[in-house]
């Protein structure tokens, strides 16, 4: 399956993810340490980059787990990457709310700025491109993570602003492009726009409780 | 006990039936794909579906426990039209090649098709595609036909115990395979051929060769271990096609060794299908009678405490009998079926059996394996030991050589001298054998294959004694035997008469000049060099080691071109049928004996199979019986003395190379070559 990628002859956690690891492991009772199989696979891609075979096999051996049984659960779930990606990897959601924001601009982006469509890395190794399903952020549409970040409220050029600082090694600041507080309304608060503290008269009613 | 009525009729069911299991009581066939019997319940292929009263949706039969109150149908128009959903689902991705496909005409796909499929697809889209996937020598793969069941995938981690198939990806890219490509190191790998409801895995040695309605169909015994597994012979023409198992819930459930499985092309091959004579030190083809003469030429004026047997282990009840009752004719005290020089008691019979029987294994609560390797000397004794494993409840120790067994194993280490601390109660391990309450021993013909085997056989016995292991309605001690000739024989008295030399002595004695005539009855597992200058008739029906040495060949038939008894480990006296007949001049090697007590003027008093039969009845009544285990009662046996201290041998150094058939067989050597030694295939399983 993965044998067209040059995969590393071995893997092991290093000090400070093997302490992760551990520590991680020792959450679960005796005999139930298979169930720390996914953030185990998660440090060893967070470690090494992506997850190759000898990955999996390193957290086998660590849970006493058949090898298959990891592979299983790493193939299932499209987080873990059984292939290489570049240091910056872009996820554009493209499912409905974001594409109807203007994903497909974002998409564009990322071809114009970098030349690489879904599915496909820069020559030099930062970027990776893929197309992902809903991210969950639908109210900031839409979305591209970068990484573990995601970067909100994108249209065409904000992407390439974003992708341009990211290839001269500045890493702006996650969130919403538009300056908006989290997912607050765009043009500024439309409810409790003056905010008084002082305590109002009750009503009859409430004075009767 | 939950009452239910299914399409109209009352059941009432024990507590954790599944409605399917309550349909199948009732005699109602339900479809499915992915639930069996003897394997975890998936529930994966919907194909079950039936209707349930007040349920919102139909329901998967197979893992819905039933319930009291619960109408059930299983024909009605809902259930019938949600199946036939399931199946046009199933047959969107499965590729139309039936024609092609070596499941056809037993495929469970194609089957249940016929009863539920639309007579025209809908999908216009294209059918995915799998890459096949590489499983080693025995199981060819189509990975695009597979439906997803998942039997193989439980079979292999459930049964055989080797967590090596999965299921990776997801929704459309799932795939069932290795993922990382590798042979199955599974001496039972060959099971998932048949668990496999559509062609996705197939015989590959079998593939294209043949069509299952033209095949001719015989229920016969395995004899390539001492299990005895039930199987059916299939057959086309003159040709033994493939070898499948049968349902035989006492003995092999229905899993049968990938050996029994598929060494059957080893029966084409290096056979003696005519009588050879050695002529000026070269053996040359000959008559019967030629042969004949040659040998009587040979026994003229010999006295007959000259001459000896030696029956080898794959050998019949009837030829063993026979020859017995030829030598006691000509005088000769000395014959041995114990070419292994395994220091059996032929005396008491339950020193000789498999006592808990291999369906009482799963009674048992502590197993002490005593020197030996139960996963290649006989893969369904393994098999039924990693169940009852699998059950809880349940620990091995052993004494012997390490091997990976499939279940946790306590290596006590390999020390002869444990069995007499473990006797006398020196051992922490005789506590908990006491403490058990149905335990038991297994000795492996490793541990008593030796000179102070002996020894070892009475150690053990005193181990059943000071541990409990021999109680009321329970008999912990087995033998676990490696030859399916060897019960046979000692129930039919192929060893040493009174002042008879055995194995050793036989060959002391054909070395030293003292036995100048040797019948191997297809006695091939020992060193030739030490049959000194003695005559050697070799009676069998592979040129082997034994007919290479041999100074008259007669050439027999192999287990599927003969009817004839085996009696299994646990003494079950099982009937072999002929499916093939013999190639060329060869014949049944009671009917051989017969021809040469003729020629030699002695006739044998029998001239039919059935006279014979009845004759080895009369003499052994156990050997009577057919497909039954009688309790042997615990008698003396072994002779008590040192143990020596040399670490125990395993008997079988490679579990695809025991015996004539199969080291004749391409793929028996395939799989030798790729499992045991391959460098890279190793799997710890050879000590």
């Amino acid at each position: 399956m993965s044998g067209d990628v040059s995969q590393p002859a071995s893997f092991a956690f290093n000090a400070e993810y093997l302490a992760k690891a551990d520590q991680i492991i020792a959450r679960y009772p005796e005999g139930r340490q298979q169930s720390a199989v996914l953030p185990l696979l998660d440090l060893a891609q967070r470690q090494h980059g992506w997850l190759p075979r000898a990955a999996m096999d390193h957290v086998a051996a660590k849970l006493r787990m058949a090898p298959i049984r990891v592979y299983e659960v790493a193939t299932f779930y499209t987080m873990f990457n059984l292939r290489p990606v570049g240091r910056y990897f872009l996820q554009a959601c493209t499912t409905t709310p974001c594409w109807l924001r203007g994903s497909d601009a974002v998409v564009g982006a990322c071809r114009k700025v970098l030349g690489i469509g879904v599915g496909e890395s820069t020559p030099d190794g930062l970027f990776s491109l893929v197309e992902v399903e809903c991210l969950g952020a639908c109210v900031n549409a839409p979305i591209l993570q970068v990484n573990d970040d995601f970067y909100e409220d994108l249209d065409g050029p904000a992407t390439e602003r974003l992708l341009q600082s990211l290839q001269r090694g500045e890493v702006p600041p996650m969130g919403s492009v538009t300056g908006r507080q989290a997912s607050a309304p765009a043009g500024g608060p439309t409810t409790l726009a003056s905010l008084s503290f002082d305590r109002a008269p009750k009503t009859a009613a409430e004075g009767a409780e | 006990m939950p009452k239910l009525k299914i399409d109209g009729i009352e059941v009432e069911v024990p507590p954790g039936t599944t409605v399917l299991q309550a349909c199948e009581i009732l005699g109602i066939e339900v479809p499915r794909f992915c639930f069996h019997e003897r394997l975890e319940i998936a529930g994966n292929c919907r194909m079950c579906l039936v209707e349930q009263e007040k349920a919102p949706k139909p329901i998967a039969s197979c893992a819905m426990p039933a319930a009291d109150n619960m109408v059930i149908h299983t024909n009605s128009p809902r259930a019938r039209k949600a199946r036939q959903g399931v199946m046009e689902f199933l047959l969107i991705n499965h590729p139309l090649d039936c024609p092609i496909c070596d499941q056809g005409g037993e495929c469970d796909l194609q089957d249940q098709a016929m009863a539920y499929g639309f007579d025209r697809g809908r999908y216009r889209e294209n059918k995915r595609a799998v890459k096949d996937k590489e499983l080693g020598p025995l199981v060819k793969t189509t990975m695009t036909r597979c439906i997803h069941c998942t039997r193989c995938i439980r079979f292999a981690t459930e049964i055989a115990g080797v967590e090596e198939l999965g299921a990776t990806g997801r929704g459309e890219n799932m795939e069932v395979g290795t993922y990382v490509e590798k042979a199955l190191t599974s001496e039972l790998s060959g099971n998932i051929i048949d668990l496999c409801p559509v062609g996705a895995l197939t015989s590959k040695p079998y593939a294209f060769t043949a069509r299952s309605w033209e095949l001719r169909k015989t229920e016969s015994v395995d004899v390539l271990d001492a299990v005895g597994s039930s199987i059916r012979i299939d057959a086309r023409g003159p040709q033994v096609m493939r070898i499948l198992p049968r349902l035989n819930e006492a003995v092999n459930e229905e899993w049968i060794s990938d050996k029994t499985r598929f060494a059957y092309d080893g029966l084409l091959r290096q056979r003696l299908d005519r009588p050879y004579v050695r002529r000026d030190g070269k053996l040359a083809p000959a008559t019967w009678d030629e042969a004949f003469q040659a040998i009587a030429e040979r026994m003229r004026g010999l006295a007959g405490n000259r001459m000896a047997a030696i029956a080898g282990d794959l050998a019949c009840v009837e030829s063993m009998f026979a020859l017995r009752t030829l030598m006691d004719g000509l005088g000769s005290p000395h014959r041995d079926c114990r070419q292994d020089g395994a220091a059996i008691d032929p005396t008491a019979r339950a020193g000789y059996l498999f006592n808990t029987t291999i369906a009482g294994i799963e009674d048992a609560d502590f197993c002490l394996l005593i020197g030996t390797d139960p996963r290649w000397e006989a893969p369904l004794v393994n098999a039924r030991l990693r169940k009852r494993w699998r059950r809880g409840g349940f620990q091995a120790a052993r004494v012997g050589a390490r091997t990976e067994l499939t279940y946790p194993v306590e290596e006590l280490g390999n020390d002869p001298s444990i069995l007499a601390a473990i006797a006398d109660g020196a051992h922490p391990l005789a506590e908990r054998l006491k403490a058990a309450k149905a335990p038991m021993l297994i000795l492996g013909m490793g541990a008593i294959a030796r000179p102070d085997g002996a020894a070892v056989l009475a150690a053990a016995r005193r181990i059943a004694d000071a541990c409990g292991l021999v109680r009321d309605g329970w008999n912990g001690f087995n033998l676990l035997h490696t030859a399916a000739a060897r019960v046979g024989g000692l129930d039919a008295g192929f060893v040493p008469a009174s002042g008879g030399r055995d194995m050793a002595g036989i060959l002391a004695g054909a070395a030293g000049g003292e036995i100048d005539l040797v019948w191997l009855l297809g006695a091939d597992e020992f060193d030739m060099g030490r049959l000194g200058r003695a005559f050697v008739v070799y009676q069998g029906h592979h040129g082997d080691a034994g007919a290479h040495r041999a100074d008259v060949i007669l050439p027999g038939a192999a287990y599927t071109e003969k009817d004839g008894l085996y009696v299994n480990m646990e003494g079950r006296v099982q009937e072999g049928r002929r499916a093939v007949f013999p190639p060329g001049e060869a014949r049944e090697d009671w009917r051989v004996l017969r021809a040469f007590s003729g020629a030699l003027g002695r006739p044998l008093p029998f001239d039919t199979l059935d006279q014979l039969r009845r004759r080895i009845a009369a003499a052994c009544p156990v050997l009577a019986s057919r497909e039954t285990v009688a309790a042997a009662p615990w008698a003396l046996f072994g002779v008590a003395a040192a143990v020596a201290a040399a670490p125990f041998r395993l008997p079988v150094a490679d579990f695809y190379m025991t015996d004539p058939i199969c080291r004749a067989s391409t793929t028996m050597a395939e799989c030798s070559e790729l499992y045991v030694r391959g460098e890279d295939a190793r799997t710890g399983t050879h000590g």
